[in-house]
């Protein structure tokens, strides 16, 4: 009845049930039952990060701290923002994935390159369709063929980013369409503009927020993430609704594309080489569990926020870009150490 | 498959007992046009693909050879530093029996012993578009010299800028590559600055694309508005910068170095101020001529043979030979 574990986890890491709960909570522990008052809330150290380092470069620098930066950190938040949402889904389903990136650089060179002889929304179609089915063929290759999502993905990974270069023959396709790039727009406020894409990434956050904390489908994620096999004996049909986590993540993908066009209006196959590890980190350091189950999308918004302005105020310092890369790696494990301390006082 | 052939048609003709040398010239004497010239196996190891330098780099080499009637290997790195793949690669052509070797470095240090290892099995090894350290671990190497490109756009800059009082960004590709850290300290010597100097406000690490070089841009402006004028390491990071300079509604001079069509096209519209022409295509004949020469005359090639750099801007200034952007677009690579 119990089939095998769908979600890539290891065994023993899946012991999540109410008695161990409750055995962990009696833990005499008085530093545990602290912290896990301050952090029961994944998005309490995320946001704590946060406001260190906005307080940090503020003091530190006398360019970080006004409107016109604010709006530049939101700018340049919102592709690896987007893409980030569909991967906390996927890791939420203790699943992992290393292709969004390139899933997103399909998105955008196919809209790209029909765009300069089709029409832009016929274009973006296109990118939407494109999207949602490779990320569907990872969903499909992970529930029916049993492959571990980090060794799907690395193999999708690989080939969509050669198929892109392979598709565009390594040319990249400036994006002339107003409507393509629209999302780089929107209204001024002095010398502040709130991009429409800025505005979408706040919308989508919202809208997922609310299906993974509000429907029934959102509970059953969760319930996956904590334990696939107490899921399936409570009725959940783990391999459809893990399924439909990575097909939704590719929407937010093809998003994610329409983010990167509006951003940077050139389709370019070797633009986001990194945007795969840039999402996962935006992901952890937002708080969620690479063990899946715990966590969600309040804390990825935080975490993206935290990547972006690390590397927006170091910048701004004057200080080497290796020590940023260092900086972020730094904080990449203490969200993990952080969420393995509390995994293990939760799980017991 | 020439190979086998060869040596088949070598044994049916029954020149058992004729050297290796003799036997190939007895089978191709008399029916080969190009008569004179041996036929071989040709190693050709690239960068990365899904740069179309390369790309265009290589498939200059393959051509070359092919025309000269050579069988062709060739392997190409996986991502920029990856030595590792062109290592193995050349193993492979050692194994197979290549005369000799062009090899676009992804490491200056990483690959030296193993191009010891194959000139001491006889095989010619020439570097393409950057060298070994040092340089005579290959018998010679066809690059553009970018120490001179990035003096170019340094020139220019400065006599373009005229009285203006310069505050600099340095839109950098990671220093510890040596074609980035030429072209860096090329622009500040022609440009007249000394690095650390007060008018370069500062400097932006990127990954050589559009995305990458608009977000460096972006921040560098946030931190120091008064910037006006930029070296980027090549022209996709200048086009990123540029989009961040428009979306700032700031006036600054931009310069790169590469010679695309694209980045042609870019100094056409303006975009670009200048920039400086490499010669792929030249790159790639060369290299597989020198080495040809030396299989069939054994002069073998030797030292730094820059392949060329050319300005190319709209805005000529005195004291510097350049071409304009049309002259650019009907020499430029890629698409």
């Amino acid at each position: 009845m119990e089939g095998p574990d769908l979600t890539g986890r290891a065994p023993g890491q899946q012991s999540l049930n109410p008695t161990a709960a409750a055995g962990a909570a009696a833990l005499p522990s008085v530093l545990r039952l602290r912290a896990l008052g301050l952090f029961a809330y994944p998005i309490t150290g995320p946001l704590f990060a946060l406001i260190v380092i906005f307080v940090v470069f503020s003091l530190g620098t006398s360019t970080f701290m006004n409107a016109g930066n604010m709006s530049l950190i939101a700018q340049q938040s919102v592709v690896i923002g987007t893409l980030a949402l569909g991967q906390t889904l996927i890791v939420l389903v203790s699943g992992i994935d290393l292709a969004d990136g390139a899933i997103m650089v399909l998105g955008t060179v196919v809209a790209g390159s029909y765009a300069t002889h089709g029409d832009a929304l016929t274009a973006l179609l296109l990118a939407f369709v494109v999207c949602v089915i490779v990320a569907s063929v990872n969903g499909l290759v992970i529930t029916k063929f049993r492959l571990p999502p980090f060794i799907a993905t690395l193999g999708m990974f690989t080939i969509v980013a050669a198929g892109a270069r392979l598709y565009t023959q390594s040319r990249s396709f400036p994006i002339t369409s107003d409507f393509l790039a629209v999302l780089g727009s929107g209204p001024d406020f002095g010398a502040v503009t709130v991009t429409f894409g800025s505005m979408l990434w706040v919308l989508l956050t919202l809208a997922l927020g609310y299906a993974l904390n509000e429907t029934a489908w959102g509970v059953r994620v969760y319930a996956i993430g904590n334990s696939p096999s107490a899921a399936r004996l409570n009725g959940v049909n783990v391999t459809r609704v893990v399924f439909s986590v990575y097909a939704l993540a590719g929407v937010f993908y093809a998003f994610a594309a329409w983010q990167a066009l509006g951003r940077t209006p050139i389709a370019d196959p070797s633009g986001y080489q990194i945007a795969n590890l840039d999402s996962i980190t935006a992901v952890v350091i937002g708080g969620t569990s690479l063990f899946g189950g715990r966590g969600g999308v309040a804390g990825t918004f935080a975490g993206t926020l935290i990547v972006v302005a690390l590397k927006n105020g170091l910048t701004q310092a004057g200080i080497d870009s290796l020590y940023q890369q260092i900086a972020t790696g730094a904080l990449v494990m203490l969200a993990v150490g952080v969420d393995q301390y509390l995994g293990r006082g939760q799980r017991a | 498959m020439k190979r086998d052939r060869s040596s088949r048609s070598r044994a049916t003709r029954g020149l058992a007992l004729a050297s290796a040398a003799i036997g190939a010239l007895a089978t191709f004497a008399p029916s080969a046009a190009q008569a004179d010239e041996k036929k071989f196996l040709i190693g050709i190891v690239e960068l990365q693909l899904a740069n179309p330098f390369f790309g265009k780099l290589e498939k200059s080499a393959v051509d070359t050879a092919k025309k000269h009637g050579l069988d062709v290997m060739t392997a190409e790195a996986n991502t920029a530093g990856d030595s590792a793949t062109q290592i193995a690669a050349i193993e492979n052509m050692i194994n197979r029996g290549v005369k000799g070797i062009t090899l676009d470095p992804a490491n200056s240090t990483a690959l030296t012993p193993i191009v010891k290892k194959a000139r001491d099995a006889g095989i010619i090894v020439v570097t393409t578009n950057t060298s070994l350290a040092p340089m005579t671990a290959a018998d010679a190497t066809y690059e553009t010299d970018n120490l001179r490109a990035g003096v170019l756009i340094g020139q220019w800059a400065k006599a373009t800028m005229g009285a203006k009082a310069p505050h600099i960004a340095m839109l950098d590709y990671d220093l510890s590559d040596k074609t980035s850290k030429a072209r860096h300290d090329g622009f500040l010597k022609g440009f007249g600055v000394a690095e650390g100097d007060p008018q370069i406000a500062g400097s932006g690490l990127n990954m050589g694309n559009a995305e990458t070089g608009q977000t460096a841009m972006e921040n560098l402006l946030s931190a120091h508005p008064d910037i006006n004028v930029i070296y980027t390491i090549n022209e996709p990071a200048a086009q990123g910068a540029f989009f961040a300079i428009k979306k700032a509604k700031r006036d600054v001079l931009v310069t790169s170095i590469d010679g695309s069509c694209a980045g042609v096209r870019s100094v056409a519209d303006g975009t670009i101020g200048a920039t400086v022409m490499q010669f792929p295509t030249r790159m790639g004949q060369m290299a597989v001529e020198s080495v040809i020469k030396a299989v069939n005359d054994g002069v073998k090639p030797s030292g730094f043979n820059n392949t060329g750099t050319i300005l190319i801007t709209d805005h000529p200034i005195a004291g510097v030979e350049s071409k304009d952007s049309k002259w650019g677009l009907e020499n430029c690579w890629g698409e």
